[in-house]
């Protein structure tokens, strides 16, 4: 005898946010008429901090972990104790998404010492002899830009588009060792939407040494705050290269990146952590010397 | 006569309708073979008239030497495991043919409605592989090749090499690290399809994630151009792969993005034009995921290449996300450094965007695409390509022709799919960058001909300013010939033009270079220039060929020059009247091309659509016609004989002196000589010369001078002579009969009599066999009722050629079961009982014949009568021979219908012979008794003036 349990979301991308229900399915299925003691739903949502074992000890940073803020906890009782037919059984459900008093539903995020996630749990509870069956689904949360209490930063309308010049004069590092060169760029914006790809281009005047590679880095800077103070972490999301080779001189390349999908979300400053951004743009020359520029970026959810 | 011998008296005084044989020259047989006078003009250069478009060929001539042409294919081995795949991946890859038989009827109607050659890519692909070759080695670096290949490729040498290469096999599993290759050309293209195989399966297996890896593998190769001569190569074959993976991906998502009819429950799949409305959220979902996991492909090219390849699935998300992306992506590739990777980047996306975007008002990418490359060719000469040509040991004007392939098809889609307005404004942006022989290459070759050819002196003007060295000046002169040929140019230029060309094209010091632009300009000469123009041209191509013996290099240019020169002129005498063009076809060194091109000036058209008595160009057929005479010798291929045959028949026929006829058969005689080899020309010179010896006679109506009666004697005498020489017996039969008809018919007995005398030694030479025989018996009834009219040489006896035959026909070795020979003496019977009556059935005009002669005198006839009851008693003697068959029944009704018509019924013997053989018939069982009632019926009809016949009838029962 084989039961199986399955929660099935109603939406295909399986984003919601605060004050929506959740709705689904819950299914089913045996061979076999049985018996259990109840089924019951949870959503659950918290944030989990990680101290880098970068500014304290090893062992520390495995137990000093900070504890896990809970975001979201609700829970609810399908069913009690009763029997279920052989075959396939849909439940359908609807639970409304409501943060914990006093806290609010950040967006869902995957960081290396942040992380925010959501899921939604099923358990049936079984009689003494058999196990318990349980299922966990995993599901997003997104803000809804023009509620009332949207954690996000409010929008600042510094929109405008940026343009930068780089030479060797200009830069605070790696100046020395790097070619005679000029690169103009230009972004469309430093506050974007994190739906809409960050643009902008960047044009290569002259340069005397042939470039090797032109990369745009996306950067996360997650900072936890602790007992024995704050830690401060920039990595790397993802590594994009624009210009291949020696590229032309004079002629504009575009500056273009989709940011992803969970390693993203609006820049978030909440008083036990935050969630920054930032772009690098990097020149590889072929000599192998490296120059970078860097753009704090904002951004949010509209 | 014996006593077993039956009697036989033939019934005579039939009234016959008295015909007389008139004979009639005819020009037409209906059974003679199709001669195709009137020719298909062939497409030049596939050109294809509907769009008036071109592909036309650019630079180097595309022969292909043999070397490089072997190591194109695979050899033996690897073609054989190719051909063994697994079940799996078969039936993938036939899952594939079929959905490429889809697309293909897909973008067939798409050609409908855009009136564009899509397919004009799967044409070029091929020419690319085998322009693009090397036999450098190739690199590859990848992680999906299966564990055995990696043994073959290196051997490996030294212990360490082979720990290493041990450990590597150890930790290659899936993700295992990625190992440079160096391969050939051929192993390199096994292993690419391999990958594309290697795709199918890992996608066919749901491991998807490792099928989108080897498509970005895959992508990754494009970025180097580690050999440049094959780069173009290595592009169509990984495009190849990366359309294939954009379909896989396409064909999931439309499965899986099932939608409900309005009103209806069940699931159907998506029709092939949805709209993005009509697609579940899932599927979509799913296709974001695609574009978002493409969109963090770490380097520019892979992630370019690969977005490309799935750009036909942005259909899902929504309509307009496809024209967003095509323009975004032409303005990332300015980001590729290396420019030759940028422009086949370019052209993938072109191709890729006519594919997507099937609306018009989307296709500004295309243009610029184009504008694009424009504005960045000044970095085609930058230091990094110079660097690398360095490398490379290779020329800037090699490396330039890499990008035609690329250029040519973006040029063309541009072309294709924008109006003409746009034509004026791009040549106009192309002249800011006046000085670049690539883009002016391109733009005449992309252009419409028509658009180039009105242009065609200022198009020159800028070819000669050209003062790069990219684009060599003969291609370019080249790529312009190609236009005007398609397209003539305004009449009043072509004078300029040719001088300019002409001053061009005689600078050009390379003999290789120089053959090949004339091999192109000279359509244009011949079309528009008179004699003079091409005599001259002609000349100097001699001057030019003549020192070093270069002429013996370039056999196909020559046979190009002058296959267009034949193409476009109009008569032979003209051709000859050049005294540069005979002195042409020597310089065709080696036998097979000369022969060739004889063949090529003797079976073109006007040939065959003109006569001609002009010595001169007799004198030039007959030279022609030597050369192809001469190379048919004991091992050469039938076919090949057989076509030199009717080039030379048909040379034979075009000469005609008209009213000169003694002229005329010495020219025959002439042509016996130079033709000597050949059975088919020898035949068709007896046949002329038999119709001149009837035209003869038609000419004096019938009666012969003694002028024209020696003539025709010595046209007899020509047969006669001629036709031993010929090999096939079957041949020189029909020719032996034919002639003696036509001596007979001119009043020449004795040649008449000789020719039958030698069909009678041919018949008794041959060998037998089934052949034969088909071929013997109705010959041999042709020549029977030729006998009938012969008059007998009072010098031999009665009849003593019918006798001779049937002693003849006698002593051959007949296949006894077909008994042919008695269906041959059944014939000879109807002669036989016709040769006693006392007025003939027919007659040549002004022949005596035998019933002249022996006026039915008795005794001819009772001789003739004996001669009927020996070959009666002959047929008897066969049927008993053969015993009761299906063939005896018939031979003996055919017998008896003899029997009855022919003989006298009165006398009993017969009557009693005629009844024995209808019960025979009758009696065998074999007989099909509805024919034998409607024999009866006709005797019965017959019989009205016939009282013997009539009792006679009354005996036959039919039950």
């Amino acid at each position: 005898m084989s039961i199986n349990l399955d929660i099935r979301l109603k939406r295909a991308d399986k984003v919601y946010s605060e004050g929506e229900n959740i709705s689904g399915v819950l299914l089913i299925s045996s061979n076999s008429d049985f018996k259990h003691d109840g089924i019951t739903l949870t959503v659950e949502g918290c944030v989990n901090l990680q101290i880098s074992s970068k500014n304290i000890g090893i062992l520390e940073a495995f137990y000093n972990s900070v504890k896990p803020i809970q975001l979201v906890n609700i829970t609810c009782d399908v069913c009690g104790p009763s029997r279920l037919p052989s075959g396939l059984t849909e439940i359908p459900f609807q639970i409304p998404l409501h943060a914990k008093p006093n806290r609010v539903l950040y967006e869902t995020y995957h960081g290396v010492y942040v992380n925010i996630s959501y899921s939604i749990r099923c358990e049936m509870k079984r009689s003494f002899l058999s196990k318990d069956l349980q299922r966990c689904q995993q599901f997003l949360v997104q803000y809804k830009p023009d509620s009332s209490n949207c954690p996000q930063l409010p929008l600042k309308n510094n929109r405008k588009p940026i343009t930068f010049e780089l030479s060797p004069a200009k830069l605070t590092t790696g100046a020395s060792g790097a070619p005679d060169f000029l690169l103009s760029g230009h972004l469309d914006t430093v506050c974007c939407s994190i739906t809409k790809p960050l643009k902008g281009h960047i044009t290569l005047v002259r340069c005397v040494a042939p470039v090797r590679s032109i990369e745009l880095q996306l950067v996360r800077v997650e900072t936890c705050g602790c007992a024995e103070g704050y830690a401060r972490e920039a990595t790397e999301i993802q590594n994009l290269q624009i210009g291949d080779g020696d590229v032309p001189q004079n002629i504009p390349i575009p500056i273009y990146m989709v940011f992803p999908r969970l390693f993203t979300c609006p820049t978030l400053l909440t008083t036990n952590f935050k969630i920054e951004f930032e772009i690098n743009i990097v020149v590889v020359f072929d000599n192998n010397h490296l120059i970078t520029n860097n753009f704090p970026i904002i951004l949010v959810r509209e | 006569m014996s006593s077993n011998q039956p009697t036989w008296k033939s019934l005579r005084n039939v009234s016959f309708r008295n015909r007389t044989a008139y004979f009639e020259p005819v020009t037409d047989n209906p059974l003679q073979n199709v001669l195709v006078t009137e020719r298909i003009p062939r497409r030049i250069l596939g050109s294809c008239p509907s769009t008036g478009r071109t592909t036309p060929v650019s630079n180097t001539t595309n022969i292909s030497d043999p070397l490089s042409a072997a190591l194109n294919q695979l050899d033996p081995l690897t073609e054989f495991s190719h051909e063994e795949m697994d079940p799996l991946s078969k039936m993938a890859a036939e899952m594939d043919v079929i959905d490429k038989a889809e697309m293909l009827k897909e973008s067939s109607k798409k050609i409908k409605e855009n009136t564009v050659p899509m397919n004009s890519w799967s044409n070029r692909k091929a020419a690319i592989l085998q322009k693009y070759t090397t036999s450098e080695k190739l690199s590859m670096v990848t992680s999906f090749l299966l564990e055995g290949e990696k043994v073959v490729v290196k051997a490996q040498s030294t212990a360490v090499d082979k720990v290493q290469h041990r450990l590597e096999q150890l930790d290659s599993f899936e993700e295992g690290p990625q190992r440079k290759l160096d391969l050939s050309q051929s192993e390199y293209i096994y292993k690419i399809n391999e990958l594309n195989r290697e795709l199918v399966t890992a996608w066919n297996n749901q491991q998807r994630v490792k099928a989108l890896k080897i498509a970005i593998q895959c992508a990754k190769m494009l970025a180097d151009t580690d050999v440049l001569p094959f780069y173009p190569s290595k592009f169509v074959l990984v495009t190849d792969i990366l359309d294939c993976f954009g379909k896989l991906v396409y064909e999931r998502l439309r499965t899986k993005a099932q939608y409900y009819k309005p009103g209806s429950k069940i699931p159907q799949p998506l029709p092939e034009n949805f709209t993005p409305d009509m697609v579940s959220d899932s599927a979509k979902e799913t296709c974001l995921n695609w574009f978002f996991k493409i969109a963090s492909i770490r380097e520019l090219v892979p992630r370019l290449y690969v977005e490309m390849a799935l750009l036909k699935s942005y259909n899902f998300i929504s309509s307009n996300e496809c024209p967003e992306a095509l323009s975004r992506l032409t303005e990332m590739i300015q980001g590729i450094g290396n420019p030759l990777v940028a422009v086949y980047a370019r052209c993938y996306l072109c191709r890729v965007g006519l594919n997507v975007v099937t609306s018009g008002t989307h296709t500004g990418y295309l243009k610029r695409n184009f504008e694009s490359f424009l504005e960045s060719y000044q970095h085609l000469f930058g230091r990094s390509v110079k660097a690398d040509l360095h490398r490379q040991k290779m020329s800037l004007s090699t490396y330039m022709t890499l990008y035609t392939p690329a250029l040519d098809y973006i040029m063309e889609a541009v072309v294709c799919h924008l109006p003409d307005s746009v034509l004026p404004e791009l040549l106009a942006r192309c002249k800011q960058y006046s000085n670049s022989s690539l883009i002016l290459n391109t733009i005449m070759s992309g252009f419409n001909p028509t658009y180039i050819s009105e242009r065609t002196l200022q198009f020159l003007n800028m070819i000669v300013q050209c003062t790069d060295d990219g684009i060599p000046l003969h291609s370019l002169l080249r790529t312009l010939g190609l236009c005007v040929s398609v397209s003539s140019p305004p009449l009043e230029q072509r004078k300029q033009i040719l001088n300019g060309v002409w001053t061009n094209i005689a600078q050009l010091r390379e003999p290789a270079v120089y053959i090949s632009c004339v091999t192109i300009w000279i359509q244009f000469i011949v079309q528009h220039f008179s004699s003079t123009e091409v005599n001259t041209v002609l000349g100097d191509v001699i001057d030019r060929m003549l020192p070093l013996r270069y002429y013996e290099k370039f056999p196909y240019e020559l046979k190009t020059i002058v296959h267009k020169v034949v193409e476009y002129t109009s008569d032979f005498e003209s051709l000859l009247a050049m005294e540069n063009f005979l002195p042409i076809i020597d310089l065709f060194h080696e036998e097979a091309a000369k022969v060739e091109v004889c063949k090529l000036i003797l079976s073109s058209n006007f040939l065959s659509e003109q006569k001609t008595n002009d010595p001169v160009i007799t004198n030039g057929l007959m030279f022609l016609g030597g050369i192809l005479h001469d190379s048919v010798n004991a091992l050469t291929p039938e076919d090949e004989n057989r076509q030199i045959g009717e080039i030379l028949c048909n040379v034979v026929r075009t000469v005609d002196y008209e009213r000169d006829f003694e002229q005329q058969l010495q020219f025959y005689v002439d042509a016996r000589g130079a033709f000597a080899n050949l059975d088919s020309v020898l035949a068709q010179l007896v046949h002329c010369v038999n119709l001149l010896a009837v035209n003869t006679r038609s000419m004096v109506k019938g009666t012969h001078s003694r002028k024209t009666g020696d003539f025709v004697r010595a046209c007899a005498a020509y047969s006669f002579i001629t036709i031993p020489s010929i090999e096939c017996p079957n041949i020189r039969l029909k020719l032996y009969l034919i002639s003696g008809q036509v001596a007979l018919f001119n009043h020449c007995l004795g040649q008449a009599d000789a020719c039958f005398k030698a069909i009678l030694s041919v018949i008794s030479e041959l060998s037998p066999g089934g052949n034969t025989e088909t071929f013997l018996v109705p010959f041999t009834k042709k020549f029977l009722s030729t006998l009938l009219v012969i008059p007998d040489n009072p010098e031999r006896g009665v009849l003593s050629l019918t006798r001779n035959l049937l002693n003849i026909l006698r002593n051959f070795q007949w296949a006894r079961e077909n008994g042919s020979l008695a269906v041959l003496y059944i014939s000879a019977i109807d002669l036989l009982a016709s040769m006693t009556q006392d007025d003939y059935s027919y007659h040549v005009d002004r022949v005596e014949s035998n019933d002249a002669l022996y006026g039915a005198d008795p005794r001819f006839v009772q001789e003739v009568d004996n001669m009927t009851s020996l070959v009666i008693g002959e047929i008897l003697g066969m049927l008993k021979e053969l015993g009761s068959c299906k063939k005896q029944a018939q031979l003996a009704i055919d017998l008896f219908l003899r029997v009855v018509l022919r003989g006298d019924l009165n006398v009993t013997q017969v009557n009693i012979l005629a009844l024995n053989l209808w019960n025979l018939s009758l009696k065998s069982g074999y007989s099909d008794i509805k024919y034998l009632w409607r024999i009866r019926e006709y005797l019965l009809n017959s019989s009205v003036d016939r009282e013997g016949l009539k009792k006679f009838i009354d005996k036959l029962s039919i039950s």
